[in-house]
């Protein structure tokens, strides 16, 4: 009999299982996202050229778009979204199987960006919850690459475990919404030097 | 001579602008597109004007086209503020007012007498904050913003689709009865029965 310890081989790797599951999952996950694209703008033209073959997003995983939500992963809205559409993608974003995950493009994505007006909803956070940012008008494919290599690294910090950060579904309440009213209202209201306006009711 | 002309101006362009009175309307329009010489049978587009002087009347703005000819011609209404913002329909005249007096209801809330559909075609049907390219309009709207989520939320999308596109479509059983019951009266078009259960 052997000494505890006492191994020959040096090839060996000591692990807490759960952490072993977590990493082949999280790594298979991450380096095989599907993107949905959402595009409806110029971001959508700067995506595009991230799927083109000069940077070619499928290197890093996405090789496979998935123009249909039952069979995405990641929801990337790439341009502005009046209020119109945003009962389309909130109903998109409830299609996708978790896990999913979703990537804000650009300025107008995140904050509404110079559409600061009647039509523009100030930030898709106000209708489906977010991971990544992407700053930029329109942002450069670097820049969404970048993003996307910052979605790996969340999804690979992810645990099966963790009761409290595994994904949830993320349903709206009764009033229909997915923040409270107030929360909408500040994180909707203008910033930089954006022209101060009264609201007339 | 335009029937109902008022006055003639000239736009930068060498463009020829005729005011036309608002009763006189249809008339005018009938003669720029039928009487030879004139021909004007291309509406390029139907718009409106509202001035910062609060004074100064809505115009809305005509742009006729003859194909043959190569020429253009503007014809203005001019709507007075404190009057009811209305103007006959040019639909009988060119089919293809019909979206463009839309676009201009939905903006500036003047009515089209005469036109066939008149509904709101970019913002959506149950929107209640006003018409937005009118100046009385705050540019944010006037819902806070957390009202204007919760009304876009709680919007049904396939509800801005028309009753004819949403029978070509056949989504019959999913429509509201009363809705049914008009498409059944064959307003803009006739919807296919729901199938048997």
């Amino acid at each position: 009999m052997k000494h505890v310890g006492e191994v020959k081989s040096s090839n060996y790797l000591l692990t807490k299982f759960q952490e072993l599951v977590d990493w082949a999952v999280n790594s298979s996950r991450a380096n095989s996202l599907w993107p949905m694209p959402f595009g409806t703008a110029c971001c959508a033209i700067e995506f595009m050229a991230t799927a083109a073959s000069r940077f070619d997003f499928a290197r890093f995983g996405m090789e496979r778009q998935a123009f249909s939500p039952r069979q995405a992963d990641v929801l990337i809205c790439a341009g502005r979204l009046p209020f119109k559409l945003a009962p389309v993608i909130r109903r998109i974003y409830d299609q996708m199987p978790q896990p999913k995950w979703v990537i804000s493009m650009g300025a107008c994505a995140s904050t509404g960006g110079i559409f600061d007006n009647y039509a523009m909803v100030q930030g898709i956070d106000t209708i489906v919850p977010v991971d990544v940012y992407v700053p930029g008008c329109p942002p450069r494919p670097e820049g969404l690459l970048y993003g996307i290599l910052l979605l790996h690294k969340k999804i690979k910090g992810e645990s099966l475990f963790d009761a409290v950060r595994r994904r949830e579904e993320q349903p709206l309440d009764d009033k229909g919404l997915r923040l409270p009213p107030e929360t909408i209202d500040e994180i909707s209201e203008p910033f930089g030097n954006s022209v101060h306006q009264f609201r007339s009711s | 001579m335009i029937p109902g002309a008022l006055r003639e101006t000239v736009a930068r362009d060498g463009e020829r602008i005729v005011y036309v009175a608002r009763d006189r309307l249809l008339a005018a329009m009938h003669w720029l597109k039928e009487t030879p010489g004139q021909e004007f049978n291309y509406l390029v587009d139907v718009t409106a004007v509202e001035f910062r002087d609060r004074e100064r009347p809505i115009e809305v703005v005509y742009f006729l086209r003859s194909l043959e000819r190569r020429a253009d011609i503007r014809i203005k209404v001019e709507l007075p503020s404190t009057d009811e913002l209305v103007v006959d329909s040019v639909w009988s005249l060119w089919h293809g007012a019909d979206w463009l007096e839309r676009e201009v209801y939905d903006m500036f809330g003047i009515t089209f007498r005469g036109h066939p559909d008149l509904r709101r075609i970019l913002m959506w049907e149950t929107y209640a904050e006003g018409y937005p390219l009118r100046k009385s309009f705050p540019l944010r709207g006037r819902f806070s913003r957390a009202e204007q989520v919760r009304q876009a939320l709680n919007a049904n999308p396939e509800a801005h689709y028309s009753l004819e596109e949403l029978s070509i479509a056949e989504a019959g059983g999913d429509l509201p009865e009363d809705m049914r019951d008009r498409l059944r009266r064959g307003e803009r078009g006739v919807i296919p029965e729901p199938p048997p259960s």
